[in-house]
């Protein structure tokens, strides 16, 4: 452990500093170019110091690591704790992976005040990784929702036509959940004796009306984050207004914050609640799973497309989350529950690289046609091929193909759910052929086929992508392909933390 | 009447502040057109002159002087600091208004003092007497106030308004006062708390005299359903007039409350905290919920106070030290916030022109990234979000309600602090989402410019780093 340099504040407050940095060249250099690689830098940057946190991680421990703890408000008993385990330490790297790309991916296509673009993303970024490092409750909350304001000037300045709306919609469901869940950080802080520390949460013995309500304030704040059906519908709107960037770190970070909330609160807090209201959540995730699947498939807006089958990847998640209380009863076996709970984590980083790729693939054309209806496309393959292989191959690994790391993740899942209940499993599985069919249509219908007559002046004209987007598209389709050949090294840095979890749940009940 | 000199020492911000006023009254009669400077700066030397004198004889310990009328507790003297405070930064706001309008007169500055020392008296108040003194002397002060800019006929109805609703309501408070009068013989708090205390008084009559109190209270306080005056006031006045009252009186009004219930009738804390919990329901919601309807900022701002007073309420009503703490905490965030929100207003705000619809602020972002970004953090404060000091605001009434048992309660208040949310973030959409209207610049004095900024980066300072004012605030009680 490299405990000498703070890492995780400097992953923190780095990107932050950065951004506010950035804010202040915008004054008379609004068109100029100085700020994208001075930006670029800043996010590159995080990512080199965000590597140690995988290679100097501890994988045989369960405990928090990088840990740092300084008072923050002493009359409230608050901490700046920071601290990672197997986890949350998977979801930073994500996090510090995906911000130069997207950084990146919007060098040219930014033209309107380009500075406060980069500052917004700089500054989410810093406050994403605060999300899955805090180890105090407030300081989490503080991030949580602090998170909420740049993303809703991003969907706000730099989006579409409806952007207003998607925008207060996003920010309103979203903060609606989180207060339920602050009231229910207050009871707890008033349980505990007045501390906030959430490992000291997990340690509280709690009524099982307690436990219920709790459990029900942090579904509300989980629930909308994810999103979960029924309350996903600020999702759709809000993946075809944002920009692109901001569609793509909405679906490969933020929805994350949602299934790793339920990992580091509910689950562990309120471990009987859990128990018995997990077939309420099984059932809105397979909700989720077959409908939202069926959704998707009638979509003719490909923003709209991917964010629906978003919202059925990450039923998945929480599917694989929840199974575990059924195959605890039914095998007493830890191992195969935590199959289920690492398949869904491995679901969740996959999902990160598969969706934001995708987004940036609809960016793509967006950029060049400014259209993102199907309909406007139709054999794109012919004058785009570079741009049509990585496609195919995303969508391949959206649809779950054995290879990329989609596969990996839901075959876990599925897998344990057979030692729960054989028709969860089944309906479960039905996602591989509304997933194939939903992401492949849609290939077929953009990608394949040959140009028709009255798209010759748009689509016959298309140009490939350029060394930046083939660079960008290159980098996440390796991540899809080693992750999907040789998941091993992520499974290793959570399997301790999860069998803790497992064992913790197990033991409280 | 023989009056020690150690007592008279006790008072002697009071009395430096109505000398001070008096000075000014006089000086601003005699001085020509071009010297109108000295009013500003005697005023604002006023404000310090009584901030040193106050903050000089801070010792912490309770003194309770002039036939036990008037007390200098801890309370008083945050409050009061934050009063100093406060009203000195009104005055710097206002100034340039106050020039462009043509009511950069003795006036103002005079009134405002008066004002100030009326609300100097009621925090230190612990008799009734002294408490509806200071309270006539403030709320005189400001109905003239609102009514100085004589040709504006907005101006002159929202003072006949507020004039009439406000002496119903001190009507009502007398009323109260003299019911309790009678069934206690007493008009000094303490000795009030005490004779309550015995219990050998009927508590009906108790709680009949209360209610009138209450009415009084939570009319001041801009309470629904007592709010009525408060939009039109808002709006009617002139904006450097809104500013003040907006800011301070809050203060004031909180001191009015925890003087009355907590003081004197703590020993009735079960009958006014149903009373309370009512009030504060009413005022966050129809607070938050009609706000969403307006289209004039100082009209929509008027509703945030009214949804704003239902949570400083929060606090007071579990009755507990941590309570009032925490209400003090919210009150004085209110206070700082709401200022900062004005001073933005009168920033847009030019000659011939008042900044007051929302659609004023369309596009601000690009007019001015820097004024954009100062009133982003004051709206987002206001609608308490983290890390702004708002949100250290209403997490402490909620943490208190949640301690006292009332979690439906909490519940309650941050679903409307959900709907609440919606206007604030509606101006940071018109600043940033909208195209501007217009492309005039903003001109201010250097000294407005650093004011509004220390302001708004203090909003988010102090909503990172707390602690300290969260200390100050649990010393007093």
């Amino acid at each position: 452990m490299s405990a000498e340099l703070p890492l995780l504040s400097l992953l923190i407050w780095l990107p932050i500093a950065g951004g506010v940095w950035v804010l202040t060249q915008s004054k008379d250099s609004e068109d100029a170019l100085l700020v994208r690689p001075i930006a670029l830098t800043i996010a590159v940057l995080t990512f080199l110091f965000s590597l140690p946190l995988f290679f100097s991680f501890d994988i045989t421990t369960a405990s928090m690591q990088f840990e740092e703890k300084l008072p923050w408000i002493q009359a409230l008993n608050t901490y700046y704790h920071l601290g990672v385990d197997g986890i949350s330490m998977p979801l930073i790297l994500l996090t510090t992976f995906i911000t130069p790309l997207v950084i990146l991916s919007a060098w040219e296509v930014i033209k309107n005040r380009p500075a406060q673009y980069m500052a917004a993303f700089l500054i989410m970024e810093g406050l994403m990784n605060g999300v899955f490092a805090a180890l105090d409750a407030m300081l989490f909350y503080v991030f949580w929702e602090a998170m909420l304001v740049p993303m809703f000037i991003i969907i706000g300045v730099w989006g579409g036509a409806n952007r207003i709306y998607a925008s207060l919609k996003f920010f309103l469901y979203t903060l609606l959940g989180s207060v339920l869940m602050l009231v229910a950080l207050l009871y707890m802080y008033n349980q505990s004796g007045g501390q906030f520390s959430i490992l000291s949460f997990h340690q509280l013995n709690l009524s099982s009306t307690a436990q219920t309500l709790i459990f029900l304030a942090f579904l509300a704040a989980f629930a909308v984050k994810v999103p979960m059906w029924p309350v996903h519908t600020w999702l759709p709107d809000a993946h075809v207004e944002a920009p692109t960037g901001g569609s793509v770190v909405l679906a490969a970070i933020m929805l994350k914050m949602g299934t790793y909330g339920f990992l580091r609160f509910s689950l562990p807090i309120t471990p009987q609640a859990s128990h018995e209201l997990a077939w309420f959540i099984i059932l809105l995730s397979l909700i989720a799973v077959v409908y939202i699947g069926f959704v998707a498939l009638v979509q003719q807006d490909m923003k709209k497309l991917i964010a629906y089958s978003s919202i059925s990847h990450m039923g998945f998640v929480t599917l694989g989350f929840f199974i575990m209380f059924a195959i605890l009863q039914n095998t007493q076996s830890k191992d195969i529950a935590a199959m289920g709970i690492e398949g869904a984590m491995i679901q969740m980083i996959s999902h990160g690289f598969i969706s934001g790729a995708l987004f940036l693939c609809v960016g793509v054309l967006y950029d060049r046609l400014h259209s993102r209806e199907i309909s406007t496309y139709g054999g794109v393959a012919n004058t785009m091929p570079r741009f049509a292989m990585f496609v195919v191959l995303f969508a391949m690994a959206n649809a779950g193909l054995p290879g990329t790391s989609g596969f990996v993740g839901e075959f876990m899942v599925i897998l344990s759910s057979f030692q729960a209940n054989f028709w969860i499993a089944f309906l479960a599985s039905t996602t591989l052929i509304l997933g194939a069919a939903y992401t492949l249509w849609m290939i077929k219908r953009v990608i394949y086929g040959s140009i028709a007559d009255d798209k010759m002046e748009t689509v016959g004209r298309l140009t490939d992508i350029n060394a930046r987007e083939t660079f960008i598209l290159a980098i996440l389709a390796l991540a899809v392909l080693f992750f999907g050949i040789w998941p091993a090294p992520l499974q290793e840095v959570m399997h301790v933390s999860v069998m803790n979890l497992i064992e913790h749940v197990t033991r409280s009940q | 009447m023989n009056v020690p000199m150690s007592e008279l020492y006790v008072l002697l911000p009071e009395i430096f502040v109505l000398v001070m006023a008096c000075v000014i009254l006089l000086v601003s009669v005699y001085i020509p057109e071009q010297l109108r400077e000295l009013n500003y700066q005697l005023a604002q030397l006023t404000v310090i002159g009584a901030a040193v004198f106050t903050l000089g004889n801070s010792t912490g310990s309770t003194v309770v002087v002039m036939n036990s009328m008037f007390i200098h507790d801890p309370m008083s003297i945050v409050l009061k600091a934050f009063i100093y405070l406060i009203t000195f930064t009104v005055f710097l706001y206002s100034r340039q208004y106050l020039q462009d309008r043509d009511l950069y007169k003795g006036e103002y500055f005079v009134l405002s003092l008066y004002a100030m020392l009326g609300m100097q008296i009621m925090v230190s108040a612990c008799h009734f007497l002294t408490l509806y003194l200071g309270l006539e002397l403030l709320s005189l002060s400001l109905y003239a106030m609102v009514a100085m800019q004589r040709d504006s006929q907005q101006a002159t109805e929202a003072a006949m308004k507020y004039f009439i609703l406000g002496a119903l309501a001190s009507g009502m408070l007398l009323y109260g006062i003299s019911m309790l009068y009678g069934i206690t013989g007493t008009l000094e708090l303490q000795k009030l708390s005490a004779v309550i205390a015995e219990g050998n008084i009927d508590n009906k009559l108790l709680v009949f005299g209360l209610v009138f109190i209450i009415v009084g209270l939570a009319f001041k306080l801009g309470a629904v359903p007592f709010h009525m005056w408060l939009p039109d006031v808002y709006q009617g006045a002139p904006t450097a007039v809104t500013l003040f009252i907006s800011a301070a009186p809050k203060l004031a009004a909180f001191s009015l409350l925890m003087r009355f219930l907590v003081d004197g009738l703590s020993g009735l804390h079960s009958d006014w905290q149903a009373i309370l919990i009512i009030l504060s329901i009413l005022s966050m919601g129809l607070g938050n919920i009609v706000a969403i309807a307006q289209t004039n900022i100082k009209r929509m701002l008027a509703y945030s106070a009214i949804s704003h007073a239902g949570y400083l309420m929060l606090g007071i009503l579990t009755a507990t030290k941590d309570g009032y703490t925490a209400s003090m905490f919210y009150t004085i965030v209110y206070a700082l916030m709401s200022m900062g929100s004005f001073g933005v207003i009168l920033l847009l705000s030019r000659a011939g022109f008042e900044a007051e619809r929302l659609d004023d602020f369309k596009g601000l972002n690009e007019r001015n990234p820097w004024y954009a970004f100062i009133m982003m953090i004051l709206m987002l404060s206001m609608a308490g979000l983290p890390p702004m000091l708002g949100f250290w605001a209403k997490w402490s009434v909620l943490n208190q309600i949640v301690l006292s048992g009332f979690v439906w309660l909490a519940v309650l208040a941050v679903i409307f602090s959900v709907i609440g949310a919606f206007y604030y973030l509606r101006v940071i959409k018109l600043m940033y989402f909208d195209k501007p209207e217009s492309t005039e610049a903003i001109v201010a004095n250097a000294d407005m410019r650093i004011a509004i900024s220390l302001n708004g980066l203090g909003i988010l300072a102090l909503g990172l780093f707390p602690q300290m004012l969260f200390q100050i605030c649990s010393k007093v009680f």
